[in-house]
């Protein structure tokens, strides 16, 4: 349906940060998530961040996959 | 086909290999000398290689190198993994009107440096000017001739085993020129590889026999490349994505616009297909040179009858790859 | 956090993962008597599926059917008929995601205007539509907009950005389609069995966890907000296969690093802002009510099908099976056409056409059992 990809907000202003791919860097609209800061990730859809990624969330989800592997690891 | 030339001929995937398959291998004959980047060309008293390839790049300049850089590089690479030895070089340039001389002089320049590196000689040239709008800036056609000094692709010697090696990170070239372009406004610090890999190359086949076959994934990219070799050779190579020597710029702005890194051009890197005993060995001397520094094993050969390539995700599933088809696009879904 | 990023395809987890995903679903099978059959909404994860060797991992244990959420697949071939007239205009600059390049209309793409000469620019940001439509003052610019929940609010941001800078000379050709009308209707027809959706990650960013209850609470029916990395996919098969397995229907969100209960309510905001609900066609299924979005009254002069006197015919028909295919009744290769009239260099149905459509992620990564 949509492309989006996690993205570093490395320089904020109103309404365009620029943000870091893996070692590449682009502008993108900021208007959608207008809470964000630098240093957060963000994803990126067709040039505007969508939303911002909640770090503590993400760990959960590996913990998560990590305890379903590990069961499943000999 | 199609009825008119458009873009999608001259990207290096399927409509690039249909075109010189109905066209211009059927009309000039040379079925056999189409396998290869140069041809091996009878000359009373010693065997020569010859190869032709244009030059047309936007832009003209970019990280890592230029359209002369480029014309040079990827003539002697031509001949390189052809086996041969490269010596001189012809050059065409079509200019349009209006173009800076100084930007003509910084060309000639590149070209100039890049010879000599390689250790060949521009030995012919020619030069036609056209209208404003009838090219863009400037086009480059070359002729290579190198030294005929073994042959490669024999069909009965590829084996189950055969290491398919690398010579270092796949991409660079096709998202440096992309990105330089500046349309899509994304900065990747990533400078094209455009480079001569003869020299490594010769070393290669100096100490080893183990070479079964090389080519030089440049447009259609690493994909393509090997697509073509399996169907060439009726080989079932099996390439793993865990093992693909990627950037990680490379691999932020591929996801950023939907683009593969298998596909990408590359300017300065090639695939080598070696027998598994003498992988160990050639890796060796591969990673002695700056431009194979990154020289990697990314699979090997399966069998010798389907002709097709695969590739194994890092899940252990196993997809089928095909050419690149059609020019790729940056796509939001 | 790049690290933990990371691990959503780290092979060491996904593999056992996959074995337990095997497992849990071999486990459904011997309660149900059947394999579990899950509809992945999004054209995203079909493509991601594919490309991870998630599908084939899994393809003897669940049976994983390609839904209507490729904007591209779904959009009317009258409608890119349409577009593709628009591009013969003179004047004009047509702006379009690269998407929509090559579908074929009744008798050309985009792609094949654009050789011939018309002035088509493939954008990755639609912003860079305003740039050009400041740039081009004595031309027309139409931007191409297509697209689920995630990009809509993007057009509207066109929009504004366009009324602010008082723009005369852009407009927008609005095809977008809205992901609870085709889900209403698939189950309303119930001609698909399905035991479960795996619901869009990124379209959820805008939509929200609460926007599926319709789901659960209507149709009694599960769902599971997935994203789009092998674990991610993984993680959701899991724990669709668990919650289809109760009698009691929920919608479980397992992608809450990106997702909220709520959603994106500024990008939500800016929709409702420009944009009101209409009828809108669906390729292969036809008009769906409500299904659409047009622009509210204010705001007609950006657009494109009132601006410009673009009339088309019934397009011809063939023997594509793409709107079958979209609605998860055949799979890619019941197609008589498929593989061998169409393909991915010149398809006839647009679910071939876009890397993410059901028949080129087949084409691609499962053509050949391997």
């Amino acid at each position: 349906m949509c492309v989006g990809v996690p993205a570093k907000v490395v320089e904020k202003n109103e309404f365009m940060a620029v943000v870091d791919v893996m070692g590449s860097t682009t502008n993108v609209g900021i208007i959608f998530v207008p809470e964000v800061q630098t240093g957060d990730f963000v994803i990126v859809h067709a040039g505007q961040a969508m939303s911002i990624i909640d770090e503590e969330f993400a760990m959960e989800s590996v913990e998560e996959w990590r305890k379903l592997a590990d069961a499943r690891t000999p | 086909m199609g009825k008119i030339i458009s873009l999608a001929h001259g990207d290096g995937g399927e409509l690039s290999h249909r075109l010189i398959k109905d066209v211009f291998v059927k009309i000039f004959g040379n079925n056999e000398e189409s396998l290869f980047d140069a041809s091996v060309v009878d000359i009373p008293g010693s065997l020569a290689a010859v190869t032709t390839d244009s030059f047309v790049i936007k832009p003209i300049f970019f990280p890592g190198g230029s359209i002369g850089k480029l014309a040079v590089a990827g003539t002697v690479n031509d001949l390189a993994v052809s086996g041969a030895i490269p010596l001189y070089i012809t050059c065409g340039f079509v200019i349009e009107e209006g173009f800076p001389i100084s930007d003509l002089k910084k060309i000639a320049e590149d070209m100039a440096e890049e010879a000599c590196k390689a250790g060949v000689k521009i030995v012919a040239g020619d030069t036609k000017v056209v209208e404003r709008g009838s090219a863009d800036g400037v086009y480059i056609n070359t002729t290579g001739i190198g030294a005929y000094s073994r042959s490669f692709g024999n069909r009965l010697s590829f084996k189950e085993g055969d290491a398919v090696i690398v010579t270092g990170t796949i991409g660079d070239h096709g998202i440096a020129v992309l990105a330089a372009r500046g349309d899509l406004g994304i900065n990747v610090p990533v400078k094209s590889d455009c480079a001569s890999l003869n020299k490594m190359l010769d070393k290669v086949y100096q100490n080893s026999e183990g070479v079964q076959i090389v080519r030089d994934p440049t447009r259609g990219g690493v994909a393509t490349a090997l697509v073509e070799l399996a169907e060439d050779f009726s080989l079932d190579i099996l390439i793993k994505e865990e093992l693909l020597p990627v950037k990680d710029q490379v691999h932020g702005m591929c996801d950023l616009i939907g683009y593969d890194p298998l596909y990408l051009a590359n300017e300065g890197k090639a695939i080598l297909i070696v027998s598994a005993d003498e992988k160990e060995n050639i890796l060796e001397i591969l990673t002695c040179f700056p431009e194979g520094k990154d020289s990697v094993v990314i699979g090997e050969v399966t069998g010798t009858e389907k002709g097709r390539l695969l590739l194994e995700t890092p899940l252990g599933s196993k997809r089928l790859l095909s050419r690149l088809a059609g020019t790729m696009l940056p796509r939001i879904c | 956090m790049l690290e933990l990023l990371k691990q959503s395809s780290n092979p060491e987890i996904c593999r056992p993962l996959a074995e337990a995903v095997k497992e849990k679903a071999k486990e459904y099978y011997r309660v149900h008597g059947r394999k579990p059959a899950f509809m992945e909404v999004c054209g995203s994860h079909t493509m991601a599926l594919a490309r991870s060797g998630v599908k084939q991992a899994l393809l003897n244990e669940v049976n994983l059917i390609s839904g209507p959420g490729c904007p591209v697949c779904v959009t009317d071939q009258k409608s890119i008929d349409a577009m593709i007239a628009l591009a013969e205009g003179e004047g004009r600059i047509i702006c379009t995601f690269g998407d929509m390049m090559r579908v074929p209309g009744s008798r050309y793409t985009l792609m094949s205007a654009k050789t011939a000469g018309k002035d088509i620019r493939v954008l990755y940001s639609p912003m860079e539509a305003i740039k050009i439509a400041e740039q081009h003052p004595d031309k027309e610019i139409v931007f191409l907009g297509v697209g689920f929940e995630t990009t809509i609010p993007i057009l509207s941001l066109l929009i504004g950005e366009a009324d602010q800078r008082g723009l005369g000379n852009f407009s927008i050709w609005m095809a977008t389609k809205l992901v609870e009308p085709i889900l209403r209707y698939l189950l309303d027809q119930g001609e698909t069995q399905i035991d479960g959706f795996l619901l869009p990650g990124h379209v959820s960013i805008v939509l929200g966890e609460g926007s599926y209850s319709y789901l659960a609470d209507e149709y009694n029916i599960s769902g599971v907000i997935t994203g789009f990395e092998p674990a991610e996919l993984l993680s959701g098969i899991y724990k669709l296969i668990d919650i289809a397995a109760s009698p009691e229907a929920k919608i479980l969100n397992d992608h809450k690093s990106i997702v909220t209960k709520q959603g994106n309510i500024v990008a939500r905001k800016w929709m409702a802002t420009y944009f009101t609900h209409c009828d809108e066609a669906w390729r292969g299924i036809g008009i769906i009510p409500k299904s659409g979005l047009d622009f509210k009254p204010g705001y007609e002069r950006y657009n494109a099908k009132k601006r410009f006197n673009v009339r088309m015919e019934e397009p011809r028909k063939t023997k594509c099976r793409c709107g079958e295919v979209i609605r998860g009744l055949v799979s890619p290769n019941e197609c008589s056409l498929f593989g061998k009239a169409c393909k991915p260099l010149n398809p006839i149905g647009p679910c071939m056409v876009s890397a993410e459509g059901s028949c080129s992620a087949y084409y691609q990564y499962m053509r050949e059992s391997i």
